[in-house]
Formats: C-alpha cells, sequence, structure tokens
C-alpha cells in the first residue's frame, strides 16, 4: 500500500510539473512576452531595459528553472500587473468563495444523483426510470452557462424567488450550486443507477433475499453500501471539471471567486495571476485525484497490486 | 403482457422479458430517429443558410430594436424570434450561426482524430517507452480544467475562427488517445492481427490495414460525441468574449450579449442557447443510437 501511495504521489507531482510548463511556455507561444506584459505605447528602450530587469533576455529554459524555483519554494508567481500586490495574495482572497461554491455544488450532485440513481436501478425500465435517464440525457447537452442564464429569468426575475448575483448569503449560493452542479449531475446519476445494477445481480443479495430478509433491509444495507462506493472515487476526480465549470457559473452569477480572477486577468493580460490559477487548479485537480486514487485502493486491493 | 414490477422481482436472472426488450429498443430507436431529426435541421439550416434565413444577420435597425418573438405583444411579423438591441433579426442571426458551430465543431474533431488517434496507435502498437510518455501526458491533459487550457491558448494565440479550431483540437485529443491505445492493445492481441505480423507485414500496414479499419465503429461513435462537445466548448469560449468576436453571429456570442438585456428581454438569450442545446441533444442521442448499434456490449440496460 505505502508503496503504491509514493508511486502515486511521484506521478502526482510530476503532472503538476508537466502542467506548470505548459503554463509557462504557453507564454513563449506567439509573441514576445515582453511585448505582452508591457503597454503597447512603451518606448524600444523600456521593453528592452524591462527584459532586463524581469530576466526576460535570458535563455527560457533557465528562466523556467528560476520560475519553479519562486514557485515552489517561496510560493512566489510575481505581482500582478493590474493590482499591483503579489499573485498569491490575490488568489487566497478569491479561494474560499470558489470553494464554497464547489462543495455545494457537490452536495447538491449526490443529494440528487444517489436517491435518483437507486430509484432508477430499483424500479429499472420503468417510466420512472425513463423519465430519470430521459433528463440526463438532456442535462449532458445542456451547455451550463445557458442554464445559469435560464434559472436566473425564470427564478430570479419572473418569480422573484432568489438572488441573480453576489455571494452574500445562503440564498445566493443556491443557484450556481445548481448551475455547477447540473453540469456533472448526470453522470453520478448513471454511475449510481449501474452500480447499484450490478451489485442486485450479485449472488449474496440473492442470499439475503432468500433468507428472508425485508427488500429494504436487502437494499439498503446490502446493495447501497456496495452500489455507492464508485461514487466516493469519482468525487476527487471530478474536481477538475467543477474547477472548470466554476469559471463560467462564476461569471454569469458574477461569483467574486478564482473563475472570475483568472478571466478578468485573461482580458487583461495580467499574466502572473493567470499563470498562478493555473497551478493552483493543477494541484487542487491533482491533489483530488490522488486522494480519490489511495481511497480507491484502500477499498478495493485489487487496484494497488495491479 | 408482463409488468416491469414483475420482472424486478425476479432480477436474478440479468434478462428483461421480451415485451420490456422490445419497449426499449423502440425507445431507443425513437431517440435515435429524433436526434437524426435535429441533426437533418442543423445540416439544411448551415448549407442553405442564405436563402431560408428572413433578412441578413448583420443588418442593423435602430428603430426595430428589441422586438419581442411573434407570439407577444408589440412584436412584427418581419422578425419571428424578435430582434436584438441592435435591431438585428434574432432568427436569422441563430440560422447563420449554426453554421459557425458546425464548422468549428467538425474542423476541430478532424483535428482531434488526427492528433489523438496517431498517438494512441503509437502508444498502443509499440508500448514500451512510447507507451508510458504518451500515457503520462494523456493523464496529465485530462486531469486539467479543459476550459483553462484553452481560455489560456486562445488569448495568447488571439482569437480568430481559425484560432479557436487550434485551440479546441490541441485541448481534446487526449479521450481518443485513451481510446484508440486500449482498443490498439486488444487488436494486438487477436489472430488475425498475430497473423499478419507472421507475414512479416511492415508495422505500416498492418496499422492502416488491420488495426485502424476495425476501430472505425468506435471512433465514429466518439467523434459524434466529441462534435456536440466542440459546439458547446467553442460558444462557451465565444461566450466568454475569448471565441468569435463580435458582430459575426456566433451562438456564443449571441447568448452574451443577450445577458446584457436578460432583465427585460429574456428571449435575446434564451433562443441561442436553445439552439446550442438542440444542436447537442441532437447529435448526443445520434452518437447513442450509433454506440447501440455498433457495440451491443456497451448498453447501459
Amino acid at each position: 500500500m505505502l508503496a503504491y501511495i509514493i508511486r502515486r504521489m511521484f506521478q502526482a507531482v510530476a503532472i503538476c510539473l508537466v502542467i506548470s510548463a505548459m503554463s509557462f511556455f504557453m507564454l513563449f507561444l506567439n509573441t514576445d512576452p515582453a511585448l505582452m506584459l508591457l503597454p503597447p505605447e512603451a518606448e524600444v528602450a523600456d521593453i528592452a531595459a524591462f527584459k532586463k530587469q524581469m530576466g526576460l533576455d535570458r535563455p527560457v529554459l533557465i528562466q523556467y528553472k528560476d520560475f519553479l524555483g519562486r514557485v515552489v519554494f517561496h510560493g512566489d508567481f510575481g505581482q500582478s500587473f493590474v493590482y499591483k500586490v503579489p499573485a498569491v495574495q490575490l488568489i487566497m482572497e478569491r479561494f474560499p468563495a470558489t470553494l464554497r461554491l464547489a462543495l455545494a455544488a457537490i452536495v447538491f450532485i449526490n443529494l440528487v444523483a444517489i436517491p435518483v440513481g437507486v430509484i432508477s436501478a430499483v424500479k429499472r425500465g420503468s417510466f420512472v426510470d425513463n423519465i430519470f435517464t430521459f433528463f440526463a440525457l438532456m442535462g449532458q447537452a445542456m451547455p451550463l452557462y445557458w442554464l445559469g442564464i435560464m434559472l436566473i429569468i425564470i427564478f430570479g426575475v419572473w418569480l422573484r424567488w432568489l438572488p441573480i448575483s453576489g455571494s452574500d448569503s445562503f440564498a445566493h449560493l443556491i443557484l450556481p450550486a445548481i448551475t455547477l452542479g447540473s453540469w456533472i449531475l448526470p453522470v453520478n446519476m448513471r454511475l449510481v443507477r449501474s452500480g447499484m445494477l450490478d451489485v442486485l445481480n450479485k449472488d449474496y443479495i440473492r442470499t439475503a433475499r432468500a433468507k428472508g430478509l425485508p427488500e429494504w433491509l436487502v437494499l439498503g444495507k446490502h446493495a447501497f453500501k456496495n452500489a455507492i462506493l464508485p461514487l466516493v472515487t469519482v468525487i476527487g476526480m471530478q474536481l477538475g471539471l467543477l474547477l472548470g465549470g466554476a469559471v463560467v457559473t462564476e461569471t454569469v452569477f458574477a461569483w467574486p471567486g478564482m473563475g472570475q480572477l483568472v478571466l478578468d486577468s485573461i482580458h487583461m493580460g495580467d499574466y502572473p495571476v493567470v499563470q498562478a490559477v493555473v497551478v493552483v487548479f493543477a494541484v487542487c485537480v491533482v491533489v483530488g485525484n490522488l486522494v480519490a486514487d489511495i481511497l480507491a485502493a484502500l477499498i478495493d486491493p485489487r487496484i494497488r497490486l495491479n | 403482457m408482463i409488468k416491469p414490477a414483475l420482472s424486478q422481482s425476479f432480477s436474478i436472472s440479468s434478462h428483461p422479458s421480451s415485451t420490456i426488450r422490445t419497449l426499449k429498443r423502440l425507445w431507443h430507436l425513437r431517440l435515435g430517429i429524433l436526434g437524426s431529426l435535429l441533426i437533418l435541421c442543423l445540416v439544411t439550416t448551415a448549407l442553405f443558410t442564405p436563402w431560408l434565413a428572413p433578412n441578413d444577420p448583420y443588418t442593423q435597425d435602430i428603430t426595430q430594436r428589441l422586438l419581442p418573438p411573434f407570439w407577444m405583444e408589440g412584436s412584427s411579423s418581419d422578425h419571428f424570434l424578435g430582434t436584438d438591441h441592435l435591431g438585428r433579426d434574432l432568427l436569422s442571426r441563430i440560422m447563420y450561426g449554426t453554421r459557425i458551430s458546425l464548422v468549428i465543431g467538425l474542423s476541430a474533431v478532424v483535428l482531434q482524430l488526427i492528433l489523438g488517434v496517431g498517438l494512441g496507435v503509437l502508444a498502443g502498437y509499440y508500448r514500451g517507452r512510447v507507451d508510458s510518455a504518451i500515457s503520462f501526458i494523456v493523464n496529465a491533459m485530462m486531469s486539467f480544467p479543459f476550459i483553462l487550457l484553452a481560455l489560456t491558448l486562445v488569448s495568447v494565440l488571439g482569437a480568430s475562427l481559425q484560432n479557436i479550431i487550434i485551440a479546441l483540437g490541441l485541448t481534446g485529443w487526449p479521450v481518443y488517445t485513451r481510446v484508440t491505445r486500449i482498443e490498439t492493445i486488444k487488436l494486438n492481441e487477436q489472430e488475425f492481427i498475430l497473423a499478419a505480423h507472421s507475414l512479416a507485414y511492415s508495422s505500416w500496414r498492418i496499422i492502416t490495414r488491420h488495426v485502424l479499419p476495425n476501430m472505425l465503429p468506435t471512433l465514429l461513435v466518439l467523434s459524434t460525441v466529441e462534435v456536440a462537445r466542440s459546439i458547446i466548448r467553442e460558444s462557451l469560449l465565444s461566450f466568454l468574449g475569448l471565441g468569435i468576436q463580435p458582430p459575426t453571429p456566433s451562438w456564443g456570442v449571441m447568448l452574451a450579449e443577450g445577458r446584457d438585456y436578460m432583465l427585460m428581454h429574456w428571449w435575446l438569450a434564451a433562443f441561442p442557447g436553445l439552439a446550442i442545446f438542440m444542436a447537442a441533444l441532437g447529435i448526443n442521442l445520434l452518437g447513442d443510437a450509433l454506440r447501440d448499434y455498433t457495440d451491443p456490449h456497451l448498453r447501459k440496460y
């Protein structure tokens, strides 16, 4: 087990390195980064001075080594060009809002996906199951920014039940969490459904039924616990999807999180902030995956021995 | 007729009764037909837009701005779905948007196919270090939010039709690699490939004549679904201001413009989004039907 965890941790670190390199070298893809970082009216002499000051006149690989060194040992992504404060500080201010949104979405997803998936599996082939399957199909084709806008129009503007932007109270959290969650909801619904179907066909369920256990005990105690296990590991892996979806959801609902920060920074060419958010997202995702893998290995010994 | 409840209580057998199986097939068939119809509408609109669209998508008329759709009070018979904030005909713009979405969706998938299948076959056929390296990159790419990668790419390359296709292509290939790699490994163990090896055929010949043709059904299903995904992603980039730029009628651009007016004029955001939704739904339904048709093992039932 320990060997497995260590191996996975090495992989996780390597993936973080690759993504940090991608986010760094992307800056060099098209133009001179100095031109992207400076205002367009900068003089040639200023550009040269800026390059020297920022170390941009040195070989790219040396620059990447420095960048990596600063990030790893000092957590320093440089100063934001727009706000004139360290990029890390901006992220720390915005991080809690995104975390709150992501957690609310996870709660929403599972509150809906688990009962719906179980009912679909138990009543397989019934009218209810078909309705749920149809909704899952619709959900997979639904662009989440459009869903967000329609929820605002229906619940915020027409019915006036919920606030349409901001993040002051619990009520503000409802629409964004539903929007963000609905992206992943169909996947988890199907996962619970197929997990439950697999388990229901197992011999020990037949044994439980054969010895006369009431149906609710068979489903609740024997089937449900085993059917739900895949979900535990999947939630960790879905963190990346949730963070990606948060960029969009935050824009639609004016939610003051990292997603909005990165989008604003991209629009304003505030590259240190963009790089910082990319790396922070990557670390979150990789840690999420790592935890998911370790949980999966703890639950299912076949994984760690493979 | 056997009721579903009865088959459930005997769920020890994994075979539902024949009546239910027939009903399932019909249900699936119906969804497949619905999907095909939606796609037919989409393609027809894209091909014949100049003749079908009631108005020019760029003509502005400030006296006719923000007109509601036909069933609401104050609508104009010239503008079936109303007009936007510059008085442009909403229906015509949505119809022209079909072209952009389809062109980007299809081109992005071609690019993803070339990259993804190429690398997947390499990894699955040669295994060893090549495989480890490619699989590692795939894992890194797949564990990262697509949107951030694509946004950064477009912002560095500059927003244009061509660059959006490049960004979608460069970020969307890993899923193909993952699938083709496994398919290649499975095929490589089959007897007809072993026979080809023993005849000393070149790797190129084995890959192009024996491995790739056998993967076509899988790739067809995957590509179908990825077209829908690319269409949604294009509209997302455009919606965030980093894709197609106004005044070009892309569904994402229209959604972003409509969003500014959603409090009073909801239809401006509702209809372009509905177009994206219907297009993606149609393609997904067809993809599901194709999957069931080509590989019955993948059926969820």
